[in-house]
């Protein structure tokens, strides 16, 4: 559980730092399938201020994760530019940090040493142990420091690949369908929990879900993306105040919205 | 191996009979018969005449009167009845093995005698003789260390590459495949000829047969890493050399030691062969010299502390395995 005093207690010694300012500009990206040209990415241009949660919804299979993977530096895009605080993505760079559907954690290393890995990875681990231990107790696993994650369910899996995240202070925290596997009621406390977080923390955060709902409960502005190649559909600014109720009329009525946008708006009514 | 554990897991109902263990009773029967047999009939001495018969029915005899002892006082004793009761079927078997053993060789030359030996011929050659097996077991060893370690470090440096580089695995790759399914025996008349001494010779081949199967297995798992494990700890942070010290190859390890142990069984075979065909020393040498004075005891007694030997070493391996694979789920236990 995410502590909650977070919310009301004073500011760490170190404030943490801001999230950052997205911009890209008519990204395009296409992956060779058996030598053929696959267009994913069709002129994406989407911005996101400083501390924004920013939600992408698509048709599955459009390029989401496509998008997610050149945000976080891991490819570059065909074409277009992909500016990060006005400077241009070059590579994977420890402030932008993913986090994916599958918890992927290194299943030969126990929750500790996998939430220590982005410091070990950059050499700072003998000098900042403690933030694992405190990321670990972000996420309610602090008891659990020492199991190895088959040893963990879903949730509990999921919350340490959150905590290996946070422990790099990221100012752009990538979420890729991260509750997508998770039975309905933890994935519900996780939301809340994210939320809380992105609020603590001010990072900035990108989302992709399948789930209208949960984009809508989540995020300052949903981004509805066109089946493959993704060209963006609209923009919806969510303008509500949290904490988010799934009943909330208003909520109710954006979800009408999106899912008409993403063609299935009569299935559902 | 699996078969006595299985047995462990149902023994229990053995002790619910107050007082005593039903196996360790019947063990002491059927280990006093074989010291029976072994005392009270008459030696066919007209080949060989054996001196330590006499031992080996007081050795029996001893041993049954332990079995019986245990078998009386199974609720006295948990802690250590609880160790012996997997045992329990293996020792009634082996004393009934005994006994028809001695019945078949020394007592009725059933089986033709110099070809096949007495309980009695063992012990006496491991009294005679255990200074040159002694002798031929750490030459073995010495040289199956020798060898073993060169390939497995060869073969690993090898596989991590071809899974890692491509320029690496342009040029490795086709001189695998044409060398590596090679067996490492075909070698053997030109490596004695080209190598210096017999000794070098045999570690060169000791270290091909235990190089390919671990460069081959070590390299499978290195490709076959999910590449979500690079994705993530490329975001955060790590370079190319952490990438494969503590992501490629950790998560090849598994695979690396089912190259491990097939490349240690196919390193007993060269060990064998090249001490038979080269180096005079070793237990492969001692096998070949007993046959050549047609001394079948010493023979089987090399056999069987082969066997030890290679099955301690495969111990060792899993012990190893263990020890470093100890977050996967279910080990296979030896
Ligand atoms: N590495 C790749 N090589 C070739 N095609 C790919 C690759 N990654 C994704 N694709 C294709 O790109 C399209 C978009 O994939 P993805 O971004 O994963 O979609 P989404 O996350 O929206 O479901 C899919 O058709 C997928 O098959
Ligand atoms: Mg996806």
């Amino acid at each position: 559980m995410v502590n909650a005093d977070l919310l009301t207690a004073p500011p760490p010694a170190e404030t943490p730092l801001p999230g950052v300012a997205l911009d890209l500009r008519h990204i395009s990206h296409e992956y060779r399938l058996k030598g053929e040209p696959l267009p994913v990415l069709d002129d994406v241009s989407l911005t996101a201020v400083p501390g924004e949660f920013v939600a992408l919804l698509g048709p599955s299979g459009c390029g989401k994760s496509t998008l997610l993977r050149l945000v976080a530096g891991l490819e570059p895009p065909t074409a277009g530019e992909l500016l990060v605080d006005d400077a241009p993505v070059t590579g994977p760079d420890p402030s932008r940090v993913v986090v994916f559907q599958d918890p992927t954690l290194y299943p030969w290393r126990t929750v500790w040493r996998n939430a220590a890995l982005g410091l070990e990875a950059r050499g700072l681990l003998r000098q900042q142990k403690h933030r694992v231990d405190e990321a670990l107790a972000v996420v309610g696993l602090d008891g659990f420091a020492s199991a190895f994650p088959h040893q963990l369910s879903g949730g509990m899996a999921q919350r340490a690949a959150l905590a290996r995240a946070l422990v790099n202070e990221p100012r752009l925290l990538i979420l890729d369908e991260p509750l997508g596997k998770l039975d309905s009621l933890t994935r519900i406390a996780m939301q809340g929990e994210l939320v809380r977080l992105w609020q603590a923390k001010g990072f900035t955060t990108l989302l992709v879900t399948h789930d209208v709902e949960e984009a809508l409960l989540l995020a300052t502005r949903v981004v509805v993306f066109s089946p493959r190649p993704a060209r963006i559909r609209a923009e919806i600014k969510v303008d509500l105040p949290y904490p988010r109720h799934r009943d909330d009329p208003k909520l109710v009525e954006l979800r009408r919205d999106v899912l008409g946008l993403l063609g299935v708006g009569d299935a559902t009514q | 191996m699996s078969g006595a554990v299985d047995i462990a897991g149902e023994a229990h109902p053995a002790l619910r009979w107050p007082g005593l263990w039903w196996p360790g009773i019947l063990a002491a029967i059927t280990w006093a018969a074989a010291a029976a047999v072994t005392q009270g009939l008459p030696d066919q001495v007209d080949i060989i005449e054996w001196t330590q018969t006499g031992n080996v029915a007081i050795a029996q005899a001893a041993l049954a009167g332990l079995f019986l002892v245990l078998g009386l006082t199974a609720r006295l004793l948990p802690a250590l009845h609880r160790r012996v009761v997997p045992l329990g079927p293996w020792l009634v078997v082996l004393g009934a093995a005994l006994a028809g053993w001695q019945l078949l060789t020394a007592k009725f030359s059933v089986l033709p005698m110099p070809f096949f030996v007495p309980p009695q011929q063992l012990v006496e050659v491991y009294q005679d003789d255990w200074r040159r097996l002694a002798e031929s077991v750490l030459a073995s060893l010495w040289l199956l260390a020798r060898g073993y370690a060169l390939g497995a470090a060869v073969g690993f440096v090898v596989g991590v590459g071809l899974g890692w580089s491509k320029h690496f695995g342009y040029w490795a790759h086709p001189l695998m495949r044409l060398v590596g399914p090679l067996p490492a025996t075909a070698w053997l008349p030109l490596a004695f000829f080209l190598f210096p001494s017999s000794a070098s010779a045999s570690t060169f081949l000791i270290a091909l047969a235990t190089g390919f199967p671990v460069a081959v297995l070590t390299w499978s798992g290195v490709a076959s890493v999910d590449p979500d494990f690079y994705d993530v700890a490329r975001t955060l942070g790590a370079k190319p050399r952490f990438l494969v010290l503590k992501v490629a190859i950790p998560a090849a390890l598994p695979h690396v030691f089912v190259g491990l142990f097939m490349g240690l069984g196919a390193s007993f075979a060269v060990l064998v062969v090249a001490e038979m065909l080269g180096v005079r020393s070793g237990l492969g040498w001692y096998l070949s010299w007993a046959q050549g004075w047609a001394a079948y005891g010493n023979m089987y007694a090399a056999l069987l502390v082969m066997a030890l030997m290679c099955s301690g070493l495969i111990t060792l391996l899993f012990k190893l395995r263990d020890r470093l694979l100890s977050w996967q789920k279910g080990v296979v236990k030896w």
